[in-house]
Formats: structure tokens, sequence, C-alpha cells
């Protein structure tokens, strides 16, 4: 089921959008040296749900270190978040997906605590991967097309394409609205809700010749169809991840970003003026 | 060359001993003075002597206990103390009272001398000091401390280098050394330093035993001492070394926190074993007379170019750094735009090494460099077509005026072509071997010849292809190529070595890099091209093997020495096929991976 394209319905998505940067931007504000993983995953937690989140696309993750560059990961379990200390001069991805009253949003948040010349170049270099996909969205491009544009991109700049490791690997993934009345259950690391839509999702549109998971696979040699797209481009070097993730709202003759500025164009804008 | 006639002369030291000290030169001009270490005498400075008694007046002298200098007291005899005292005393005797000398000292020689750096009534008398082989005892003991105290990875650093010093454990133990040299070792004394790099080992000498047997107890006097009470270790005066990279006897990382107590610290790096003075005599008298003329130039004195780039200063952080492999050496890869050549210059950046990324696309070379020091020292971008003589002939040259004489040279930049023979035309061919041949000819050649040239010696590693020994119908220019540059690499080896430079060839298989976007199809559309060029980026994808690991087996080629490395599976498996059975080559060259 693709959510309501109708600007009520768009106005609640940027809500909670704009809701899970805030919680990113405060908990990132107050990080400090020797925080695991897990403290900071949780905090997003408490943080969300006291502002009226009630369910999860995703639980909130952490990353630290090289771990914001997925290094060493083999199976699913490590995504999570785990032990690893905050130091100073590590990189750090913050990602969360809160579901408020079934309208979701998924956001990914990278920064550093102190200085990190490598998160600096790499952040920076990630703002062109923003236009970048926007423009081939627009052109109607296959996005098994972009998504080897893109990876094509990365390996000019490069850097590695981190977002190959996620599950299926993914450069973005629809968001939708949830209407179902089942019970709130984390299933994993995954709302059971959202995979029960995203599983209708990928049936429905398949019996199409589409899917909502965009990757470089033949399964996504379709553009981008009308709704929403959590895209998340993912780079890396060495030991220091960055990504970014907002949601790409796609119509039928347009597309664009829900959010005009959020967190880390602001962040890019500051850099640029 | 040949070394001219010496003033001998005999100067009492301490306690009487009888020192056999000898002059070269002019006495009115700066005079340098050698000392010599364990197990050697002053002979072993014949051959850097030769290169500057024209220009200084040059004193050396046999150490108490070895050549002709008689022997201390066993027990005390051989203390420190004693040993500055006979420094002194060779000063006081060969150079006017008026006049500072200019120390030149190799290992045991370079912890007496820094002995009387460090010591308030010879310091005075010293201009300079040039020191290599072995570090100050009281740094190394700083050096060991700072490394056990700190994480594990700076403890295995202390570790070895306390592996690389058994022989000092050894010298503690009665009879062992002295037994050894007696029966036996100061025979073969002159085949274990063609071991270390000493190409043309000298005569043996008539004393090694007695001068072996003696020395021990410079190491039993004083060691143990030194290591648990260190001094301070800080000096103002103009300090150079020489850090061997193949040193059996002292890791290079011993030297990395010099500058913190040397504020006027040059270093040299050489690709060279222990007996520098015996295999590297021409770099190591240039180093010499550089710093002796520019301190000898005073206030006004300006330091050339190859001594500016040695200046080297104390890092601001505190935490003792875990030593870099390639710390201070600067590498050259062609083709670093991309694939193998992007991930080597970044791996060796990682590696403390400056870079020089190479590539006819300026902006990729760019791309490259900027990576490499965000990870690195410096790295620098020159856009050069390797095929090029004169432009590579002015690389050369650039490189060598602004960062100095490479230590390693990557030559990866290649093309692909494929094709049946017959449809492959002459200009086709010419690309072909002119980049993947001759642009490997050019930088060996080039860069080659700087590193004859200055001594210091090197690393040369040429990048072929599983296709040097796996023929394919399909690939005829690239596999004829390929095949040149590998037989051209076991040439150079055979050759070079002489020169102290090492050669390796690397043999990759199926890897993804763009390569296989870019390789020319020729007999085919322009469509059927991109298809192909499609196909078999694809097959290359499925394979997956990433530039990167290519990267890591040229660092590992360079730091062990290898000869030639098939990397990638296949590669591994045709290379052994070929011995068993080329016949099976053969077969296998006739199927043909490319759709007609």
């Amino acid at each position: 089921m693709v959510t309501s394209l109708a600007s009520a319905d768009l106005e609640r998505h940027l809500e909670v959008q704009r809701l899970a940067y805030r919680c990113c931007s405060e908990i990132a504000a107050e990080l400090a040296p020797g925080v695991t993983e897990r403290e900071v995953a949780g905090r997003m937690r408490t943080w969300l749900v006291a502002r009226g989140v009630d369910d999860w696309l995703h639980v909130p993750f952490a990353w630290f270190g090289d771990r914001t560059a997925f290094r060493g990961f083999k199976i699913p379990t490590q995504f999570l978040p785990g032990s690893r200390r905050l130091e100073r001069g590590m990189p750090f991805i913050l990602d969360c997906a809160p579901m408020v009253d079934g309208t979701m949003a998924d956001i990914g948040y990278a920064d550093c605590l102190g200085e990190n010349r490598i998160f600096d170049r790499l952040f920076a270099d990630l703002a062109e991967f923003r236009p970048f996909i926007l423009e081939r969205v627009k052109a109607e491009r296959p996005l098994c097309e972009i998504w080897r544009d893109v990876d094509a991109l990365i390996d000019k700049m490069g850097y590695d394409n981190r977002h190959t490791v996620y599950p299926g690997h993914v450069l973005a993934h629809t968001v939708t609205r949830v209407s179902t009345r089942r019970p709130r259950v984390i299933l994993g690391a995954f709302g059971v809700r959202f995979l029960e839509t995203l599983g209708r999702e990928l049936i429905t549109e398949r019996l199409r010749g589409r899917s909502p998971l965009w990757n470089g696979s033949a399964r996504s040699n379709h553009p981008a169809y009308p709704g929403l797209w959590a895209v998340e481009p993912h780079i890396g070097f060495q030991s220091v991840g960055v990504k970014f993730e907002e949601i790409l709202v796609v119509t039928e003759s347009d597309a664009y970003w829900l959010d005009d500025a959020p967190y880390h164009v602001q962040r890019w804008q500051k850099a640029a003026a | 060359m040949t070394l001219g006639s010496s003033k001998e002369l005999r100067v009492v030291g301490s306690g009487g001993v009888s020192l056999y000290v000898r002059q070269w030169g002019d006495t009115s001009k700066p005079t340098v003075l050698f000392v010599h270490g364990y197990p050697d005498n002053s002979d072993i400075w014949l051959r850097t002597i030769e290169r500057l008694e024209a220009r200084f007046h040059v004193v050396a002298y046999d150490v108490r206990g070895a050549g002709r200098s008689t022997d201390g007291w066993m027990f005390g005899g051989y203390a420190l103390e004693r040993l500055v005292a006979d420094l002194r005393a060779v000063i006081q005797a060969t150079a006017p009272a008026d006049r500072k000398v200019h120390l030149v000292a190799h290992d045991w020689g370079a912890i007496q001398g820094w002995e009387a750096v460090l010591d308030a009534s010879v310091a005075p008398r010293i201009a300079s000091f040039t020191f290599f082989g072995a570090p100050c005892l009281d740094h190394a003991a700083w050096w060991l401390r700072s490394r056990i105290r700190a994480d594990p990875r700076t403890f295995v650093d202390a570790l070895g280098q306390l592996a690389r010093s058994w022989y000092v454990f050894a010298f503690h133990a009665p009879l062992l050394a002295p037994l050894a040299w007696d029966h036996g070792l100061a025979r073969v004394w002159p085949r274990l330093l063609r071991l270390d790099g000493v190409t043309s080992a000298p005569e043996p000498s008539p004393t090694q035993a007695k001068d072996g047997a003696r020395g021990v107890w410079l190491y039993r006097s004083n060691f143990l001492h030194k290591l648990l009470h260190p001094k301070e270790g800080r000096t103002e005066l103009p300090v150079q070394t020489v850090v061997s990279r193949r040193d059996p006897f002292v890791a290079p990382g011993l030297y990395s926190e010099l500058a913190a107590r040397v504020p006027n610290l040059w270093r040299r790096d050489l690709e060279a074993g222990h007996w520098t003075p015996l295999s590297h005599p021409d770099a190591i008298a240039r180093w010499v007379s550089e710093l002796v003329d520019y301190v000898e130039a005073g206030e006004e004195g300006k330091e050339c170019p190859s001594l500016r780039r040695a200046r080297t200063h104390a890092r601001s952080e505190r935490a003792p750094r875990s030593r870099k492999r390639f710390d201070g050496r600067l590498v050259v890869v062609t083709g670093a735009g991309s694939g193998i050549g992007r991930e080597t210059a970044i791996a060796f950046a990682k590696l403390g090494a400056k870079i020089v990324a190479v590539d006819l696309d300026a902006a990729s070379a760019q791309r490259t460099a900027e990576l490499a020091s965000l990870i690195g020292p410096t790295a620098h971008a020159y856009p050069v077509d390797v095929s090029d003589r004169a432009a590579m002939e002015a690389l050369a040259k650039g490189i060598a005026r602004d960062h100095g004489v490479p230590h390693i040279v990557v030559n990866n930049a290649g093309i692909g072509l494929a094709g049946p023979f017959l449809e492959t035309s002459i200009d086709d061919w010419k690309r072909v071997i002119d980049v993947n041949l001759w642009g490997v000819i050019h930088g060996s050649h080039l860069f080659g010849e700087q590193m004859a040239k200055t001594g210091s010696g090197g690393h040369i590693v040429n990048v072929a292809s599983l296709a040097a020994y796996l023929p394919s119908r399909s690939l005829s220019a690239y596999c004829t190529s390929k095949a040149a540059v590998l037989m051209l690499g076991e040439c150079m080896r055979a050759d070079l070595a002489s020169s102290g430079i090492a050669v390796s060839t690397i043999c990759p298989g199926v890897v993804n890099t763009n390569i296989t976007r870019t390789t020319r199809f020729v007999g085919q559309s322009q469509e059927g091209e991109r298809r192909q060029q499609r196909k078999v980026s694809a097959l290359y994808r499925l394979r997956n093997f990433t530039p990167r690991r290519v990267a890591r087996e040229i660092v590992r080629a360079c730091a062990e020495n290898r000869p030639m490395v098939p990397v990638t599976g296949e590669a591994k498996f045709f290379a052994i096929l070929g011995r068993l059975s080329p016949a099976a080559l053969r077969a296998f060259a006739r199927m043909s991976p490319l759709s007609q």
C-alpha cells in the first residue's frame, strides 16, 4: 500500500522526520567520550517515546568509530548497537525510524566527536549525492541504473559503497503509512507493522515488476514509482563511514525532497557560506 | 678512487691505553672524525674516507680493544666514561684547540658519540654529529619504557626491538662470544657481511677475532646500567641520522621520537642493512659533506635542497606513536588515478609514506593525492603520460628537485586491448606497447638511475599481469606487453641488485577495476565493444577481487623484497600449471572468452 501524497499526509511525515532529526541533534550534542552505542540508542528511544512515538520502522541504531563504515560486518546482528565506546575524534552515525500514529520517517545523522579530517572530507563529499540522485529520479532513470551510477561516483571519489552492506544492498526503500491495528511488536530490529506493510508492498509491486527495495539488481529495473522513498547513500573511507537518510517524495510527474534543509543540508550550507 | 696516504700517530687515551689514529687531507680544512663500531676497526671507514679526504681533514682511530689500539682493563676499562675520554684525547691531539670537529659514528661508535655529545666537557668541541647503526642508549631506554607502558601494539614494537638485540644478551654470557670469534666466526665474517648487503666485502682483518672477543666488554660494561638509568638525552647540536631499513639489529621505529629530544635533526632513509659504511659509502660521504658544509657556513649558511628535505621536526602529539613501516619514504605510483594504482598509493600513505600520484588524468591523480594525504603525511599529483619519454624525464627531474629521490616506484599504469591478432592494427599495437612496456621502461630507467646515482638504493615494482604467462588468442598485444614487463623485471632484478635496488613484478589475475571498462576490443563495432566491456566488467565484478587486495600484496612485496608475486587464485593456479604442463596453457590459449 502506497502512502497518499495528499499534502496533509506529507505534512505529517515531515513532522515525524523533523522530530527524528531533533532527537538525533539533541542527543548528539550531549555525547561525551566513554558512552556506548547501546546507551545512546537507548537515550534516543526514550527521547522519542517521550515525544509521542508509538512504534518503529526499526529501533534506533548508533554506530561509533569504524563501525560507521561497517568494517567487518558479516552477519545482520552486527548492525545492532553494541558495546563500542565513543572516543574523541571518532565518527558516529545515529539512525532512527520512528512511527507516530502510523506515520513513519527514517533518517540518518552522521557527525564526529571533536576533530576528524577524514570525516570532514567524506561529509563534504556526501553533498554531491543529494542532487545527483534527485536529478536521475526526476529524469525517470531506472533505479538499478541510478544505484550503479551512485556506485560509480563513489568509486570515482575513491570511497567504498557502504549501503551495499545493508540488507538487500538498498540505496533506498519506501516508507508508508501503517494503518493496521495489530500489536506493536519488534521483530529483530524492525517493527512488525512495518514489516507487514513492506511485505505486502513487495508482493503487490512485484506483480507490477517493481520493488520497494531500491538496489542495483534487475528487480529495480524501473523508475521510482510515486510514493515516499527513504534515500540513504552511505559512503566509507578507511575507518570512517558517513551517510544521510531522508525522505524523497516521488509524484506522477515530479520528485523533490520532503524537507528542503534537513540537518546535513544546513551543515553543507553553513560550510559553503 | 684510491685513498691517499695517511699520517699515523699514537694518542694516549684514558688509563694509559694507546690509541692508533690516522689522519688524511689538509689540516686547515674542517675536521671530520670517524668512530667505528663493533666488531670493526677504523678500516671500515676507508671507503667513505677516500670520498672525503680531498675536501676535509679526516681523522679515524681504532677504539680501545680494537685494531691496532691496545686493550682496556676488562672490568671497567670499557665503560662509556673511558671511551668518551679517549674521544676527547683524539680530538685534542688532532684538531687545533680553536676548532670544533664533525663527528661521524657507526654502531658502538654512535653510542660513544652520543655519550660525548651529551658530555659537557666534550660537546663544546663538537660541531655536528652524524650517527647510524645504533641509537643513543638513553633514547633507546626511554623509547622502550614508553612502549612497554603504552598499548599492546607499541608493546609489540618494543618486543621486536628486544628480539633484534638478541646478541646483546648473548654477549653477556661468559665465554660464548670470545669462543665463537676464536673458532671460525672471524674467518666467515666477510661472508656474513655479504648477507647484510655488502656486495664487495673487505679482506678478513687480521685482528678480527681479537676485535670481536674484546669488544663484548663494551656491552657488558655499559648496557644494563644505561638502560636502567637513562639520562634525559637532549642536545641542541646539529645531528644527522641515517636510518637503514633492513638493519637486522636496529628497528627503524627506534628513531621515531628522536626529534623530540634533538631539535636540530636531519634524517636520511637508506634501503640498506647494518654495515652501511661498507655497502653505501657514496651516500654516507655525500650526506656527511652536506651537513658539514651547512654547519661550516655558519649563520648565513643555507641548507642544500637534499638537506632541507631531510630536516625533521618533532611531532606534536604526546602519546608514543606506533611505528609505521614506510615512515619517511617517498613512493611514486603511476596510473594512480584509479584501481590498483590508487589503492597502492593509499596503502603506502597509510603506512607513513609520502606519495607522488602520477596519472594521465589530472583530476583523478589529484583525487588520489588528496585521499592519500588524508591518511598519510603528504601527497602530490602529476598528470603525465607514462609513454611520453620527454614528459617522464621532466617528471623524474621535477620529483627529484621537489621531493627527493623516490625510495619506491610502482610502475602500474597500463591499458587493456582485446581482439584477434589479425584485426589488431599497428596503431593498436603501438599504443599498448607504448603504455604497458615503454611506460615501465621509462619509469624504471629514470628513477632507477636516480636511485643508483645517489647510492640510496630503492625498490621498483612493476605491475604485469596473469596475462604475462597465460597466453590467449584474444589478448595477443596485451599478453605480449605484459610478458615483456615480467621478463624486464627479472633482468632488472639481477642487474640492479648491485646498486641496492630491488625489483618486484606483480601479476594480478582477474581484479575488479575500471581497466575492463576502458579496454579496447578490436574487430568489433562500437556497440559490440560496449557490449563486450559490459560483459567482461560484469564477469570481473562477479569475481570481485578488489584492487585493495592487490595493493596489499604490492606493499608486502616491498616489505619482504619478493621477486615475482602472482596475486589472486587464478594467477597462482596458472603460474603452477604453466610449470607442470605448458600444453595445458596452450589449450587455454585457444579458448576465446569473446563472443564473435
